[in-house]
């Protein structure tokens, strides 16, 4: 008899001063903030609320290391729209390149930095605020907040819990393809295969999640109750301020700065 | 009261009832062991006690199932019911939101429920934090956590008065020796005041057998026997053994085989580090061997590893750290095959083999047999393997029918594999594995959820393998396996 040792390490996060924050909040808030960004396309206001969310982001605690991580593959999505902006977007000034349908001038140059800034503004407000937030908070609040159907929120929660069981799955069956002898070569059959397998085992899931959910008296026609109250409170508030600030000041730099260019303008 | 008087239910687009003419009456607080074959429907019984079969559309019913004279639909909330897969019976993330999922239904003001959250929780006896992770827990506590979250709601509203019911079907199927013994003692405490009545459907008869006081037969036709524990399990012992139930007293018919000491080891580890990712390390500094021609079997709790140094040692998984060294004899030729391949191979290290070199040397049966079946029918499944190393047609076919006569699958050879019973599904990804005829097949969990013919079934193909001289790695927490195939034993631990 041999004895092995073995051990688990884990990590947990802090809350944030966001997290203080309705869930329903961070997701209006991400919406609100993207406003300004997708009504206007120059560099100055983009870069202002650019700096205003990372500024506000790193003053509510959240972890720089997060940050970093969280939005990183921003920055591998932010290039595509700028370079395609620089090469197809509308001319004007002075023309520094021209080839077939491609022609890189003043303007389109212009635009690919406020394009590659809004990607940046839009994704991490989103991954930020939304991607932060707890989903069963989340569902209470779109439930008890925004009086969305319970059934409908519920559901999908539950739903979503099991995308960590697929995700499993998906390794699994992974490794079972190598241990086949099919591990080697046709990889597109062998995503069908895993794909159809996957379907069943979603299909079994939610069946039997489905008859749990029933047995517990969801679906009944009776009146649900909430064991965790979903309120709006003063950091909602402090909340809905700030960002509302960050926007005025995002046009009002572009203003100042005579760069301001509404999306409907053909400004020149 | 539980009355059924001629009861049946047929599911919809079925022709064959799954289960019709059952009379039986339950007392309040009585506590009974529901058994039978397959396929008799005692599952249908419990879900219709439970009201979850549905209206018209999912079915048809005939007599009466009642609880206190009203249709167990009209009494949401007085039913608990647990089922086998402690997995898809969780709803929300944390523990204390789970159990108060029910509550919010019955429509519970907010200050009731929290305290009957902790009193349910304290009743099966977990003692986690309210904002505990739910997939944190082990299969024995989500199995505490879904009686708890059937215990809170009972009583909470009118038509959810009365005695509480408790309707488990296989709670234990799934769980090692550790949870069931959780569950069991958690239950325990539930029913001891004898005012919970509670139907249990179990194969394993000693878990529950000191507990129920009575137990119900179901045939294909109704009730088969209905009495005092002893009684029925003397009289009715030749059907139930028929039926794949573990009759306590009755040992299974197998036994270990003599075994030859000091064989020489097939692949042994060097100071080898487990896992899936680099920075969640599961197992660390492994110092383990594997004796050609014997049977190991890897034990130990939950969580410690098990399951990821069995798929490491099968060249499955990356090791983290470290290496696994497998013998001469079993080596592939260090040329690589023309194939381009992202790994440079190094015969002693079967992580870097091809997909092609682990056929023939070590095969992997998964713990669901469903992750590794990809064709549409049993003898495509068993061919796939032969395909991959070139085989003739006319060999394959051969090879095939030789396999499906092994498995008793000879009837099945064209149905779909994922149609398969439980048993059936298990035999067919043993076969699987064994037609390229791997020196060393390793097994995940093998006899999960396997009654007793089916468990018989399989133990016997695993001695037939040994007997062909092939090493067998087994992870298991099952005694009866560790009985017959213990021939070598990995402890793995968890540390903290």
């Amino acid at each position: 008899m041999t004895a092995v040792q073995t051990g688990t390490t884990q990590a947990a996060a802090a809350p944030t001063l966001l997290d203080r924050m309705n869930s329903v909040t961070r997701l209006g808030l991400a919406v609100l903030a993207s406003l300004p960004i997708l009504i206007t396309l120059d560099w100055v206001s983009a870069l202002t609320m650019l700096c205003c969310q990372f500024g506000i982001f790193v003053a509510c605690r959240v972890p720089l290391p997060l940050l970093a991580r969280r939005t990183a593959p921003l920055l591998l999505v932010a290039p595509i729209g700028a370079v395609s902006m620089a090469l197809y977007g509308r001319p004007g000034g002075e023309i520094h390149f021209q080839w077939w349908l491609v022609t890189i001038s003043d303007r389109s140059l212009l635009l690919a930095v406020a394009v590659f800034l809004r990607i940046l503004v839009l994704g991490s407000s989103a991954v930020i605020l939304i991607g932060g937030a707890d989903p069963t908070r989340m569902a209470d609040g779109l439930a008890q907040i925004l009086r969305l159907p319970a059934r409908l929120v519920l559901g999908t929660l539950a739903g979503v819990r099991m995308v960590g069981l697929f995700a499993e799955d998906w390794r699994t069956m992974a490794l079972a393809r190598r241990a086949r002898g099919i591990g080697d070569i046709g990889r597109l059959r062998r995503f069908f295969t895993m794909a159809f397998a996957l379907l069943v085992f979603a299909i079994r899931r939610g069946t039997k999640l489905a008859t749990a959910m029933e047995a517990r008296g969801f679906g009944s026609e009776r009146e649900r109750t909430w064991a965790r109250p979903s309120r709006l409170g003063r950091a909602d508030l402090f909340g809905l301020l700030v960002t509302l600030a960050a926007g005025a000041l995002s046009i009002g730099m572009a203003l100042w700065a005579g760069t301001f260019w509404l999306v409907l303008w053909d400004a020149t | 009261m539980i009355t059924a008087s001629g009861w049946g239910w047929r599911y919809a687009g079925r022709p064959d009832w799954a289960v019709r003419g059952v009379d039986f009456t339950v007392e309040d607080g009585e506590r009974v062991l529901l058994l039978g074959a397959s396929g008799a429907g005692k599952s249908t019984v419990l879900a219709a006690l439970t009201g979850v079969l549905g209206g018209a559309d999912e079915g048809t019913e005939e007599g009466r199932l009642l609880i206190d004279g009203k249709h167990p639909t009209r009494v949401r909330g007085r039913v608990g019911l647990v089922m086998q897969d402690p997995e898809s019976q969780v709803v929300l993330a944390k523990v204390g939101d789970d159990v108060a999922f029910g509550c919010e239904n019955m429509g519970l003001p907010r200050q009731e429920i929290w305290p009957r959250v902790h009193r349910a929780l304290d009743a099966v006896g977990l003692r986690v934090p309210l904002d505990q992770p739910t997939g944190a827990l082990s299969g024995g506590q989500k199995q505490r956590l879904a009686i708890a979250a059937a215990l809170a709601m009972h009583g909470s509203t009118a038509e959810s008065a009365g005695p509480g019911i408790l309707c488990l079907d296989e709670p234990t199927a799934n769980l090692d020796p550790a949870g069931i013994v959780e569950v069991r003692d958690a239950i325990g405490r539930v029913v001891a005041d004898r005012t919970t009545t509670l139907l249990v459907v179990e194969h394993r008869v000693d878990v529950w057998a000191d507990l129920v006081d009575r137990i119900i037969v179901l045939g294909t036709d109704g009730i088969l026997a209905d009495g005092p524990v002893a009684q029925v399990l003397a009289e009715q012992a030749t059907e139930l053994l028929a039926a794949g139930v573990w009759v306590p007293g009755v040992p299974h018919p197998l036994s270990p085989r003599p075994v030859h000491a000091s064989a020489r080891p097939l692949l042994w580890t060097e100071d080898l580090t487990t896992g899936y990712q680099a920075s969640r390390p599961v197992g660390r500094h492994l110092e383990v061997s594997i004796p050609k021609g014997l049977s190991t079997v890897i034990t130990g709790p939950n969580g410690a590893g098990k399951s990821t140094l069995a798929l490491t040692l099968a060249g499955l998984l990356r090791p983290l750290a470290g290496r696994v060294r497998v013998a001469p004899g079993l080596q592939p030729e260090p040329r690589q095959r023309g194939r381009r391949s992202s790994r440079t191979l190094d015969p002693a290290d079967p992580h870097t083999w091809t997909s092609r070199h682990l056929l023939t040397r070590i095969g992997t049966v998964f713990q669901q047999p469903e992750h590794q079946f990809v064709e549409r029918q049993v003898r495509e499944e068993l061919a796939v393997g032969l395909r991959a190393l070139d085989w003739p047609q006319p060999q394959i076919d051969r090879r095939v029918a030789e396999l499906l006569e092994t498995l008793h699958l000879t009837g099945l050879a064209t149905a779909n594999p994922f149609t398969l019973s439980g048993g059936e599904q298990r035999r067919l990804s043993v076969g699987t594995v064994l037609a390229t005829s791997p020196a060393l097949i390793v097994l995940d969990e093998p006899t999960f959820g396997q009654d007793r013919n089916t468990w018989t079934d399989l133990v016997q193909l695993v001695l037939q393998i040994l007997a062909e001289g092939r090493t067998i790695i087994s992870v298991t927490h099952d005694p009866a396996y560790l009985e017959v195939l213990a021939e070598n034993r990995l402890v793995v631990t968890a540390t903290p």
